[in-house]
């Protein structure tokens, strides 16, 4: 669709003309997160910096019946902060400040547009930390992070981003501005921050969050752990946690990841090995040292090449560099991927690898692994040669094939990164058309008129949500849903 | 490849939070150019003249994206498509009178001129500056208008001789911060190093490159690499501009004399770092600003900082988002003087939190952006080359 001069020149009597983008060129750098695949540029672009001029725009797309898409970073995996059916894009960007920083109730309050990790280094010095830390922070806005409901390597101790979001402000698809949940720890009345959280920009487009700010531990070890195989060093996670520990982080990487990752930050991942185990331990310094020990040892009992723990807190950083920035790093490997998100129950995870190994020989395509495994959270990406056109098709083959797998051994359709065009149409293998229907209700409350951010999330249906009947892929017989 | 970790250290994303301002945005332009999805409209040059250029995003990058080369090459065959009776461009006066050693002392005299019979004072209170906003800015730069010097050809070292070195005189050192080639010069031969400064080198080409003039780069380059004798050790820079230049000639001109040559570069902190400077105290307060074609293009970082460190009784004070272009970024700061000046004031914002009184950068173009913005700010700021203070600091004065 395209939007009337009329309706251009009212988003720039709301927001002024500095902010709003209708140039083809300016346009097209929007149609895509980083899942590049989906493309859908919007008819417009607009960069509010207050609620009030989000309210209006809101308003204004209701009155014109287009479509509104929030667009914070665009560092998604799943193509969520696209415009499939055109319409105007919201984004957050110059609506990133540090509203309110408040010690003593342990919590800050910020707008959606903010980098992760600026509000960590805000409140750094004073010994504090914003705990969700998906490996983007250094650029993914908090407002995505709720939006998607982000994860993170420390979310197996600290929880994900909905343990840590008090309260939203909201404007609703209705156009209202609806304030949610606060600093007090038990609000009356429904939990609507958590019913918020998570909802990719169907419900809402969030305009101010409290988050809760985590103090920082007295001391952190860092071991890593070298394996022949990633098989074994799956082994151990399960074992770690059946031993009763629980560490901040357990992340795997294999050796095609290492390779990257020493190529590009020089992190120093031990080279040869087959996979590598990266644990964090935090809390008071002597619990962390017993904690260390006792990680150390059960690697070793399980056949780890070698253990080692980061002598300082640089060489940790630079760890933790080389961790994070994996995703990119692999741009080292292929010029194309196809990341997943997907989950598996920890005890599953020598199988699922193994399983992972095999579709790659199948399809003759390196699958590279880097994970939270602590939670079984997988990241498979599966490379190929986006100049050949028939190795895209194979990729999405896999791609489908190794989601089946996971499901099949109990798993889930998403860890961390959310539905967004990907995943919506996977959803229907995780739930029953009667909890599919009450979502679409409970859709319908926030944006009646259906043009918050559509076509992601839940799957397309034709109608009002009621009587919803989904296609559902086929699973292998005797798969447990 | 499109993972965004470029997007918070771009300056003008900073500034405008826009996706096609944003180094991600300019590489999903240019690439939409070569695959024919878009045509080379003002649109998309004027994102891509927005750039500065300073290669943060290679810094942040993990998958090893050279954006400097894909920018280079881009504005190259923009030029190259352009229509041949293009209008004038401003850019083009430019590169036409920098880069060329005569032409530059020929302008540089009209401007002593323009100064001393009070023409600039005229011109200021005139208020016609304000009807060509970049005309304003290079008037803005240009504050005092000295001579370029003669320097000597060769300084044996002080003491035994570690090597020889060549230094590098560049075009807009020579004449606007000529103390800082005669402070190299002596401080290298004072760390044990004999220097030769051989004196028809010409311009390294760097301006030209940058704006996409990959020949005359390749041809000035060339001719630079030529002038220097073979049994040099390194060849020292001491502007961050034409280091970084220099060190790239091996990609834009594979397996020639200019490619060995640019092995061999350094910015004269990497040298002075590892030699023994007899320092006496400098009871200072500084803080340092990363040149971007230092800390970027060259990676260094860690060097000018230790010099300063070594300077008994000057306290080095942090500067936050010190890599952070400043918006001089070559002619940028001319061409583009309103992103230029958001980005001044960020720097100068920044400069105030340190309280420091003293700036030090590695590069011209820096020390003549920020001194702009404190006279406009009124702020009581020296900016200085590490090699004057340390100059000062082993001679009892800089030159």
């Amino acid at each position: 669709m395209s939007l009337t001069p009329r309706f251009v020149d009212e988003m720039r009597a709301i927001v002024g003309k500095d902010a709003v983008v209708v140039s083809v060129e300016g346009r097209m750098t929007y149609e895509c997160d980083m899942h590049t695949f989906y493309k859908g540029a919007p008819d417009v672009v607009v960069l509010p910096t207050r609620t009030e001029q989000v309210r209006a725009i809101v308003q204004a797309c209701r009155r014109a019946n287009t479509p509104i898409v929030p667009r914070g970073s665009g560092t998604g995996l799943i193509g969520g902060a696209m415009a499939p059916q055109g319409g105007v894009m919201v984004s957050m960007n110059r609506m990133a400040s540090i509203l309110e920083i408040d010690y003593g109730n342990r919590c800050a309050t910020v707008q959606p547009g903010l980098i992760n990790l600026w509000l960590t280094n805000a409140v750094r010095e004073r010994g504090w930390f914003f705990a969700p830390d998906p490996s983007s922070q250094m650029v993914s806005s908090i407002g995505g992070n709720v939006s998607t409901n982000a994860g993170g390597p420390h979310c197996l101790k600290y929880g994900i981003t909905t343990n840590h979001v008090l309260g939203l402000e909201l404007v609703t698809g209705r156009g209202e501005v609806v304030r949610v949940g606060g600093k007090t720890l038990d609000r009356p009345g429904y939990d609507l921050t958590g019913v918020a959280v998570g909802s990719e920009g169907t419900f809402a487009l969030v305009t101010a969050i409290t988050v809760r700010l985590t103090h920082a531990p007295e001391a952190v070890k860092t071991v890593l752990a070298a394996f022949r195989t990633v098989i074994e060093a799956s082994q151990v996670v399960s074992a770690a946690i059946a031993a009763g520990m629980t560490p901040a982080a357990m992340e795997m990487l294999d050796e095609a990841i290492i390779r990257a990752i020493n190529a590009g930050t020089g992190a120093g991942y031990p080279e040869g090995a087959g996979a590598v185990l990266l644990i964090e331990l935090d809390g008071p310094r002597a619990e962390v040292e017993v904690q260390g020990e006792r990680a150390a040892a059960i690697c070793r009992e399980h056949g780890a090449l070698s253990v080692s723990v980061a002598r300082d807190e640089a060489e940790r950083a630079l760890l933790w560099k080389g961790r994070k920035e994996a995703a990119g790093a692999v741009g080292r490997l292929t010029a194309s991927y196809l990341l997943q998100d997907a989950v598996v129950p920890r005890s599953k995870l020598p199988h699922i690898m193994r399983e992972i190994v095999a579709i790659g020989e199948r399809y003759g395509l390196l699958i590279a692994n880097v994970f939270h495994a602590g939670d079984g959270n997988l990241h498979p990406m599966i490379c190929y040669d986006d100049t050949r056109p028939d190795e895209l098709e194979k990729a999405k083959e896999a791609n489908e094939e190794l989601l089946r797998a996971c499901i099949a051994l109990g798993g889930s359709v998403t860890g961390e990164h959310g539905m967004g065009m990907d995943k919506a149409k996977n959803l229907p293998l995780q739930y029953a058309d009667a909890d599919l229907n009450f979502m679409f209700r409970i859709r319908g409350v926030f944006d009646p008129a259906r043009l918050m951010n559509p076509g992601k999330l839940l799957p397309t249906h034709p109608a009002c949500g009621e009587g919803f009947r989904p296609q559902r892929p086929r699973l292998p017989e005797g798969t447990w849903v | 490849m499109h993972c965004g970790i470029c997007l918070p250290q771009c300056p003008t994303y900073r500034v405008l939070g826009e996706e096609m301002d944003s180094p991600r945005g300019r590489i999903y332009l240019m690439r939409a150019v070569a695959e024919g999805r878009l045509d080379v409209t003002d649109t998309v040059t004027e994102h891509l003249d927005l750039c500065l250029g300073c290669r943060a995003c290679e810094t942040a990058c993990p998958a090893g994206v050279r954006f400097g080369t894909l920018l280079e090459t881009a504005r190259a065959d923009m030029a190259r498509r352009a229509q041949p009776l293009r209008r004038w461009r401003l850019s083009d006066l430019l590169l036409t009178v920098f880069p060329d050693p005569e032409r530059l002392d020929w302008v540089f005299g009209l401007l002593r001129r323009y100064q001393r019979w009070g023409l600039q004072g005229l011109v200021r209170r005139s208020g016609l500056l304000g009807r060509f906003p970049r005309l304003s800015a290079l008037d803005a730069l240009l504050d005092d208008a000295p001579h370029a010097e003669t320097l000597p050809e060769y300084v044996p070292a002080r003491g035994r001789s570690r090597g020889r070195v060549g230094v590098v005189t560049g075009c807009v050192q020579r004449h606007l911060f000529g103390g800082v080639n005669r402070d190299t010069i002596r401080l290298l031969a004072l760390a044990g190093w004999d220097v030769v400064v051989p004196r028809e080198q010409g311009c390294c080409g760097a301006l030209e490159l940058h704006a996409g003039g990959i020949d005359a780069f390749r041809g000035r380059a060339g001719a630079l690499a030529a002038a220097f004798p073979d049994d040099v050790d390194w060849i020292v820079t001491n502007a961050a501009g034409c280091g970084s230049a220099l060190r790239d000639a091996g990609h834009w001109l594979p397996g020639s004399r200019a490619a060995r040559v640019a092995a061999r570069v350094r910015d004269v902190t990497e040298l002075l770092v590892d030699g023994d400077l007899p320092l006496a105290p400098l009871p200072l307060t500084v803080t340092y600003h990363d040149a971007c074609h230092l800390a970027h293009g060259q990676k260094v970082r860690a060097e000018p900082r230790a010099l300063l460190r070594r300077i008994p009784g000057l306290t080095l004070v942090e500067l936050r988002d010190s890599d952070l272009c400043c918006g001089s970024a070559g002619i940028y700061n001319v061409l583009q003087p309103e992103m230029a000046d958001r980005l001044l004031d960020l720097k100068l914002d920044r400069i105030r939190e340190t309280g420091a009184r003293i700036v030090v950068a590695g590069n011209p173009g820096c020390l003549m952006q920020i001194a702009k913005g404190a006279r406009a700010r009124n702020l009581d700021l020296e900016l200085a080359h590490p090699v004057t203070l340390l100059a000062r600091s082993a001679f009892g004065s800089s030159a």
